[in-house]
C-alpha cells in the first residue's frame, strides 16, 4: 500500500540516502533502526518532502498509488497531516505555546477538511479522548506548558491521528521521555494502529523498544538498509555484522572492576535541598519546593554507587550539591572526611579529589578553546604543574585519544571523543571520585559500549570511584556495584545492582523495571550468555 | 563562505566615510573656517566640486570634516558603552538574582526612562554645550544596551555544562566571565555595537541640529542641517548634501551590522545556508 522503491537523497550533492526500499502495509508496525546519521530521520523527512534546500530525491514513493516524488508543494500540503501524520521526538517544540490544545488538534480538522469552528472543536475533544486526553479531565483550552511531557506527546498524536491517515510516521517518539510514560505512550501506538488499520513507521535508535512494537524491521547504516525482514527473524538470525553489533553494544557490560574497599570516600547524611517557590506578589512567597529530601547514602573507596531515577526526581539538584555547587538546606556531605560547604567556596585540595562529566557532548566545551587547554582547566586547582603537556597527553592517552589532538579546536571531534575528552579532563588532577551526570545518555550504542568499557577499564587501573547518574537503568546495571532509586527527591529503594534488578522490593522500582523496553534473551538464536539482558 | 551583496555595499558606504574621516585629519580641499562672502552659494564646478554655502566656504570640505566629528562622535560614545556596560552586563549576569543583579538593571530602566535628548540637555544645561558634552550624553545611553545584550547573552551561557565544569575546576565568577563568556559573546557585541554606531551617528545629527553638539566653527552635518533649513528652496543643495550624508552613512552601518549578525549568528545562518 506503501511502497518505497530506491529512494535516494542527496544534499550539495553529498549522499544521504541510497537506494533505500520497503513497504508499509496497514495495521503493521514497521521499525527502522539506526545510529545518528544513519539516515532514518532523513528517510521519514524525504516521505513528507519537508528536506533541506539544495537536496534532491529520486526513486518512487507511492501512496495511494500517488507517486510523493513527483507531487507538487500544493498537493503535498494537502496529504501532509491528512493522509501521512507524523510525530517527533521533542514534544516540548513541537507544539505551539501560546494556542491551546483544542485550537491545535482542531487546525488540521478545519484546514483540511474545512469543518466549521465548532464541529472541529467537537471532533478535537473526540481525538484527546481517543489518545487519553479526556475533555473532562484535560480541557480543551489547556495550554501545552500546563501539561507533562508524555501528556504533550499525547496531543501530538491527536493532531497526527485526527484525519484518520493512512501512514502515521513517528521519529523517536519517546526518546525524550521517561521510561514509564515511554511504555505508556507505545501502548498508546500499538492500539491505535490495530484500531485504525494504518502503518506506523517507527524510527528509533532502540533496538528494545522496536523488538516490542516491529512487526517488521530495517536497520539502517550510512544511509541504506543493510538488514530488513519480519522483527523476528532479522533478530533471531542477525545475518548482517552490523545488527549484530548494535545488538550487542546495546546490552554491553563491561567487566566488573575490583571489589571496593570498605572505608567511606563520599558521605551524605539527611541532605535537603530548597527552592524559594516563585513569588506572589511583592511580599507573598508560596511555601519552597523540596527538591532534594533528607537523602542519606555512603559511596565507599573504589565504588562504583548508581543513582537511578525518572526527570525531575531530583537527581541532577543532589549531584549540584555533591559538587559544591549549590546550597543545601539541611545536612551534611563529606568528601574524604571534610565536610563540603556547598555554596560557599571549596578549598581547592578538596576540589581536586572530585571531577564531572557531564550529559550534553556539546555543551561541555568552550568552543574557543583547544582541547590543550581545555583538558588543563582543572589545573587551576592545583597550580600548573612543570609537566603540565606531558600530563595533559598522558589523560589523553588514557581516553584513547591522541597527544597531538591537543592541538584542535572541539568541533573536530565527534559526540564519543568528545565524552573522552570530558573524561580526560575530569582525569588531570588525579581525582579520587568522578560524578558521571548521565555521562552515556546523548550517544549511540556502540559509542556508549566503548565508553562503558574505558570507564571500567580506567576505574580498574586508577583505583577510581564513579557516581553514575542516570535514568537508564541498562547502563546502571551495567557499570555500577550498588544503585539508589530516587523518586520526588527522596531514596526509595537501595541495594547491590544485582540485587535490586533482579528482586525490586519497592513499587516505584517494580514500575520502572516492568516499563524498560527488554530485548529477549533468546535472541540471536543459538547464543547464549546476557547480551540479551537489556535491563 | 558567501557573503550577502548587501553587507558588501554596507562595507564599502561605511569604508568610505571612514577613509573620508582619516583623510580629512590631513587634508581638505579648502580650510573651513575661512569666510568668503564673495563666493557664496555657488554651484559645483572645478573648485568646489560640491558649491559653496552661504558664507561661501567649500561644502565638500564641510562635508568631510563633517563626517569626521560625527564618526568621531558615535565612535567615541559605543566606546563609553562597551567600557562600562558590558562589565556591568558580565557582573549581573554572575550575581544573577541576586542584589547587584537588581541595582545594575534598574539603574540600566532609569537611565532608559529618560530619552537621550533630555540627558542631553542636561547636561548641556549643566556644562554647557559642546563636542564632548554630546559624547558624554549618547555614551551615557549607549551603558544600558550594551549591559543588557551582555547579560542576556551571558545568562544564557552561564547555565551551560563548560561553565558548570569550570565551577567544578574551582574557577570564580570574575576569571569565569572573562575567559568563558567574554570570548563567546563577542560575535553579539561586535554586532550591536555596529548598530550603536550607526544610532549614535543620528544621535550625533540630532543633537547638533538643535544645537547642543559640536559649536561653530567646527562643521557638523547636523549644524549643517540646521542652517539650511531657512534657505531650504533657494539652496536646496545645501540641506540636501549633508542629509544624504547621515542617510549613506546609517544605512552603510545598518546594512553592516545586519550582515555581519547573519554571518555570525549561527540559529540565522544555517536558514540561509
Amino acid at each position: 500500500m506503501i511502497a518505497v522503491e530506491n529512494l535516494s537523497l542527496e544534499i550539495h550533492g553529498q549522499p544521504i540516502l541510497r537506494d533505500v526500499s520497503f513497504d508499509l502495509r496497514a495495521g503493521e508496525v514497521f521499525g527502522l533502526v539506526g545510529e545518528s546519521g544513519s539516515g532514518k530521520s532523513m528517510t521519514a523527512l524525504a516521505l513528507m518532502r519537508l528536506l533541506p534546500h539544495g537536496s534532491r530525491l529520486t526513486g518512487r514513493a507511492t501512496i495511494d498509488g500517488a507517486d510523493l516524488t513527483a507531487l507538487s508543494e500544493p498537493e503535498m500540503c494537502a496529504l501532509r497531516g491528512n493522509r501521512i501524520g507524523m510525530i517527533f521526538q521533542e514534544p516540548m517544540t513541537a507544539l505551539n505555546p501560546v494556542q491551546t490544545i483544542g485550537a491545535q488538534v482542531a487546525e488540521t480538522l478545519r484546514l483540511h477538511c474545512g469543518t466549521p469552528r465548532a464541529k472541529a472543536r467537537a471532533r478535537a475533544a473526540e481525538v484527546l479522548a481517543r489518545v487519553g486526553l479526556p475533555a473532562e479531565r484535560f480541557g480543551l483550552d489547556r495550554y501545552p506548558h500546563q501539561l507533562s511531557g508524555g501528556q504533550r506527546q499525547r496531543v501530538c498524536i491527536a493532531m497526527a491521528i485526527a484525519l484518520r491517515p493512512a501512514l502515521l510516521i513517528a521519529d523517536e517518539p519517546t526518546t525524550a521521555l521517561d521510561v514509564t510514560t515511554q511504555a505508556q505512550i507505545l501502548d498508546l501506538l500499538k492500539r491505535l494502529v490495530a484500531e485504525d488499520s494504518m502503518a506506523l513507521m517507527l524510527i528509533t535508535h532502540d533496538l528494545a523498544v522496536v523488538a516490542g512494537m516491529a512487526d517488521r524491521l530495517a536497520v539502517m547504516q550510512k544511509g541504506e538498509i543493510v538488514e530488513t525482514g519480519p522483527t523476528g527473524a532479522v533478530l533471531a538470525e542477525m545475518r548482517h555484522p552490523y545488527t549484530r553489533d548494535l545488538f550487542e553494544a546495546s546490552g554491553h557490560r563491561p567487566d566488573p572492576g575490583p571489589a571496593p574497599q570498605e572505608a567511606p570516600l563520599l558521605e551524605l547524611q539527611g541532605v535537603t535541598r530548597d527552592y524559594p517557590d516563585a513569588r506572589h506578589g511583592l511580599f507573598r512567597r508560596s511555601a519552597p519546593f523540596r527538591a532534594v529530601s533528607e537523602v542519606s547514602f555512603t559511596l565507599r573507596r573504589g565504588e562504583s554507587l548508581g543513582l537511578v531515577g525518572e526527570s525531575g526526581c531530583g537527581k541532577s539538584t543532589l549531584t549540584r550539591a555533591i559538587l559544591g555547587l549549590e546550597e543545601v538546606q539541611g545536612g551534611e556531605i563529606r568528601l574524604d572526611g571534610e565536610r563540603v560547604a556547598a555554596g560557599q567556596h571549596m578549598p581547592a585540595h578538596m576540589r581536586r579529589k572530585m571531577q564531572v562529566v557531564f550529559q550534553d557532548p556539546y555543551g561541555s566545551f568552550n568552543p574557543r578553546w583547544r582541547v590543550g587547554r581545555l583538558v588543563a582547566e582543572p589545573f587551576h586547582l592545583t597550580g600548573r604543574p612543570a609537566n603540565a603537556e606531558a600530563r595533559v597527553t598522558e589523560a589523553l592517552e588514557a581516553v584513547g585519544l591522541r597527544a597531538r589532538d591537543a592541538q584542535k579546536y572541539i568541533h573536530e571531534f565527534s559526540g564519543g571523543q568528545r565524552q573522552r575528552i570530558a573524561i580526560a579532563r575530569a582525569l588531570i588532577t588525579r581525582p579520587e571520585l568522578i560524578v558521571l551526570d548521565e555521562a552515556v545518555s546523548a550517544l549511540d550504542v556502540r559509542v556508549r559500549a566503548q565508553i562503558l568499557d574505558l570507564l571500567a577499564e580506567l576505574r580498574a587501573r586508577l583505583g577510581l570511584s564513579y557516581l553514575f547518574i542516570s535514568h537508564d537503568l541498562g547502563v546502571v546495571r551495567a557499570i555500577t556495584d550498588r544503585v539508589l532509586v530516587m523518586r520526588a527527591g527522596r531514596i526509595v529503594e537501595r541495594g547491590a545492582t544485582e540485587a535490586v534488578f533482579a528482586h525490586p522490593q519497592h513499587p516505584y522500582t517494580q514500575e520502572l523495571i516492568a516499563a524498560a523496553p527488554v530485548l529477549p534473551a533468546d535472541w540471536p538464536q543459538g547464543r547464549t550468555g546476557d547480551a540479551g539482558a537489556l535491563v | 563562505m558567501r557573503w550577502p551583496a548587501q553587507m558588501i555595499l554596507g562595507a564599502a558606504l561605511t569604508a568610505l566615510f571612514l577613509a573620508v574621516a582619516l583623510l580629512s585629519l590631513l587634508w581638505v580641499p579648502q580650510d573651513v573656517a575661512a569666510l568668503n562672502i564673495a563666493a557664496k552659494l555657488q554651484p559645483p564646478s572645478p573648485a568646489h566640486p560640491l558649491g559653496t554655502d552661504h558664507f561661501g566656504r567649500d561644502m565638500l570640505s564641510m562635508l568631510m570634516v563633517g563626517a569626521r566629528s560625527s564618526i568621531a562622535v558615535a565612535l567615541v560614545a559605543v566606546g563609553i558603552g562597551l567600557a562600562a556596560g558590558v562589565p556591568l552586563g558580565l557582573l549581573a549576569a554572575a550575581r544573577h538574582g541576586g542584589w547587584i543583579d537588581e541595582l545594575v538593571m534598574r539603574g540600566n530602566d532609569l537611565i532608559f526612562a529618560f530619552p537621550a535628548l533630555v540627558i542631553a540637555i542636561l547636561i548641556t544645561a549643566v556644562l554647557g554645550p559642546s563636542a564632548l558634552n554630546a559624547i558624554l550624553a549618547i555614551g551615557i545611553f549607549n551603558i544600558p544596551v550594551f549591559a543588557r545584550v551582555t547579560r542576556g547573552a551571558a545568562l544564557s551561557l552561564w547555565t551551560l555544562d563548560y561553565i558548570l565544569a569550570a565551577r567544578v575546576a574551582g574557577k570564580g565568577a570574575l576569571r569565569i566571565s572573562v575567559e568563558h563568556i567574554a570570548p563567546n559573546i563577542l560575535n553579539l557585541l561586535i554586532v550591536q555595537g555596529t548598530i550603536q554606531f550607526s544610532l549614535g551617528i543620528l544621535a550625533e545629527a540630532g543633537l547638533s541640529y538643535v544645537g547642543l553638539g559640536a559649536q561653530p566653527p567646527t562643521p557638523s552635518w547636523g549644524r549643517m542641517l540646521a542652517e539650511a533649513q531657512t534657505m531650504i528652496y533657494t539652496a536646496p543643495r545645501l540641506a540636501l548634501l549633508p542629509g544624504l550624508a547621515i542617510v549613506a552613512l546609517v544605512l552603510g552601518l545598518n546594512l553592516l551590522g545586519d550582515g555581519l549578525r547573519d554571518l555570525l549568528d549561527p540559529r540565522l545562518r544555517r536558514r540561509s545556508a
